[in-house]
């Protein structure tokens, strides 16, 4: 049985905004199947007291004070929109409600 | 848009039982954003406070804001929450141009703040209002949309994105099922909203103000059939943004699904949209179509394991929480909650207390505030905190009342001109000319006049009908053009014809 179905490739795919064509889909679900099977390995040799790790560096607690520092100018915060209209991005027209 | 079929309240709320959940956004008050250093002033030019970090370039990296994480614990703790031993950021996937990032930093399962309450009173009685969790996100860009409907996404051409609020600190308070409120279901809504509100401003946290949109309610909203006690199906009405809104939002939505159930219909899982004009909500995008967010521990800022200490130290530091002040103002003030509740409404708690911290005594305080002041403010439109009159001027125009320097009459008229820049009351006393009728001689003689003209009323109070006296008195305030003590004119009126 393999780790990630095509049908899930195809969910990822859509969630990501990325056109995939069917022989594609076959292409990349082998792949991602394989790599899935890689990674799975470290499960076997992990025990039950083992809790799973997000952070590869054993800190907590890491904070900034609230402190205003300098931003962009806003030429700068601009230069690498799609578009610019009164001094904003001018992006797509949106089909989905506001999140 | 059709108007949707609703059911009258009364008639839904003999059939159904509502259940009620809220879900507040509040936006911090810190003076940089939650994960860079970009300022977070309100009505900036756009995209004026941004940069890397918050415009998602790569190769940024954002780091917490202490000021932040520690205003989200006093949060929890002044909703009796338990504070995480050790919890993570979540990143929050969604493709909607209003994060620049493609995600937005979140908490998933792993709040820092859970299990809490808060009680507030409707009616006089307390409802307890259970607190699911306190969370800490990062507030979106702000999304102009061209064409089509004004405002609105559906028809426009295209979208015009400010990030000037993308990253700003957001609490996220989200409340577990009310059940039992029964037909006060909008006025809790309400009630909680307004408390919540309250809470915050004592805690200083944020500025809160509904109207700009820092702080945000959606609103939960199920129905159950009498007798059963099995939730219906919730909806979701987003971004109700003034506490009024909120009461007639539960009350549509009450009336609206009422409908549907008796019709043999069933509730969808959705998001609606409250429309402030007509009170309706209307279907957003619905849940079965809803986002895989794909959440994920977020890789880029560490775990936050609050120090035990701290939050013992944070908890003895918490301000005097505000029920418990309203309940120490009002048996200090001798109000009802009814009478505290309308000067909550009126923002007048905080001059009141202030004008009698100038020497004024609580009913005098409370009077000028509620009356006069508050009718000049309603009509003029303006906060009455934001009056051009001090807590002082005001002690000082209830003194020379006092005193017997002023009447009622004349001290609204000292108030209207330090008001209109006149300045001092007393600068305004003496420009306008408004001492009353001086002492018992000067009144005296004014008030001989006014039984030599009025011999029958004279009479009919000799022989003892002393409520005859307020025609007498009436005709003393006209002879001296309101600028006499009414209370000591009947005094001397009742004395000089032996009925006193
Ligand atoms: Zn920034």
């Amino acid at each position: 049985m393999s780790a990630i179905t095509r049908d899930e490739v195809a969910h990822l795919a859509r969630l990501s905004r990325l056109a995939l064509a069917d022989d594609e889909l076959d292409h990349f679900a082998a792949q991602l199947d394989q790599i899935i099977e890689s990674v799975a390995r470290v499960r076997e040799v992990a025990a039950g007291d083992i809790p799973p790790t997000s952070h590869a560096l054993p800190l907590t607690n890491v904070f900034r004070p609230d402190e205003v520092r300098p931003g962009l100018a806003p030429d700068d915060a601009l230069a690498a929109a799609p578009a610019v209209e009164e001094d904003r991005f001018r992006v797509p027209r949106i089909l989905e409600e506001e999140a | 848009m059709t108007t949707p079929t609703l059911m009258p309240y009364d008639e839904a709320l003999g059939r159904f039982e509502p259940v009620l959940g809220v879900e507040t956004h509040v936006e911090l008050g810190t003076a940089s954003k939650m994960f860079c250093g970009c300022a977070t002033t309100f009505g900036a030019a756009p995209n004026t406070q941004v940069c890397p970090v918050c415009l998602g370039l790569p190769g940024s990296l954002p780091v917490a804001n202490a000021a932040a994480i520690e205003a989200t614990i006093k949060i929890g703790l002044a909703l009796n929450c338990s504070i995480a031993e050790w919890c993570r950021f979540a990143r929050k996937n969604y493709f909607y141009p209003d994060m620049p990032k493609d995600f937005q930093i979140s908490q998933y399962d792993e709040p820092l703040c859970f299990d809490g309450y808060l009680d507030v009173e409707v009616n006089g009685e307390v409802v307890r209002v259970g607190i699911e969790r306190v969370h800490l996100e990062e507030d979106t860009g702000k999304s102009l949309h061209v064409g089509g409907a004004t405002g609105r996404i559906h028809g426009a051409d295209y979208s015009l994105v400010d990030y000037n609020r993308a990253g700003i600190p957001l609490v996220e308070i989200v409340t577990k099922p009310v059940e039992g409120t029964d037909r006060l279901a909008p006025e809790v809504a309400r009630a909680y909203a307004t408390e919540l509100r309250e809470l915050m401003r004592a805690l200083g946290v944020s500025d809160v103000r509904m109207e700009e949109g820092s702080m945000r309610c959606d609103i939960n909203v199920s129905l159950m059939p009498r007798g059963s006690s099995e939730w219906g199906t919730r909806t979701e009405t987003k971004n109700v943004n003034s506490l009024r809104s909120i009461e007639r939002a539960v009350r549509h939505e009450i009336e609206r699904q009422a409908a549907i159930l008796a019709d043999g219909g069933t509730i969808i899982q959705e998001t609606r949209h409250f429309h402030e004009d007509t009170g309706e909500t209307t279907s957003g995008r619905s849940k079965e179509e809803a986002q895989d967010y794909r959440y994920f521990p977020e890789p880029d800022l560490v775990p936050i394991a609050p120090d035990r200490a701290w939050v013992e130290e944070l908890r003895a530091g918490l301000p005097e929480l505000p029920s418990v002040r309203r309940k120490r103002l009002r048996s200090e003030w001798g109000v009802s909650e009814l009478d505290m509740q309308a000067m909550l409404n009126a923002g007048a708690v905080e001059p009141v207390e202030a004008t009698i911290a100038a020497g004024a005594t609580p009913a005098d305080a409370r009077k000028w505030w509620m009356g006069e002041l508050a009718r000049r403010a309603n009509e003029s439109g303006t906060p009455l905190a934001e009056l051009a009159v001090t807590p002082a001027q005001v002690a000082r125009v209830a003194a020379l009342v006092a005193e017997g320097t002023l009447n009622d009459k004349l001290a609204r008229q000292v108030l209207e001109g330090v008001l209109a820049g006149e300045g001092e009351p007393d600068e305004v006393v003496a420009a306008r000319g408004l001492k009353i009728v001086g002492g018992d001689e000067e009144l005296g003689a004014v008030i001989d006049q006014v039984i030599a003209d009025n011999p029958d009323v004279a009479d009919k109070i000799r022989s003892g009908k002393v409520a005859a006296a307020g025609a007498l008195v009436g005709a003393v305030m006209k002879a001296t053009r309101g600028q006499a003590d009414a209370g000591r004119a009947r005094e001397l009126i009742l004395e000089k014809l032996g009925a006193a």
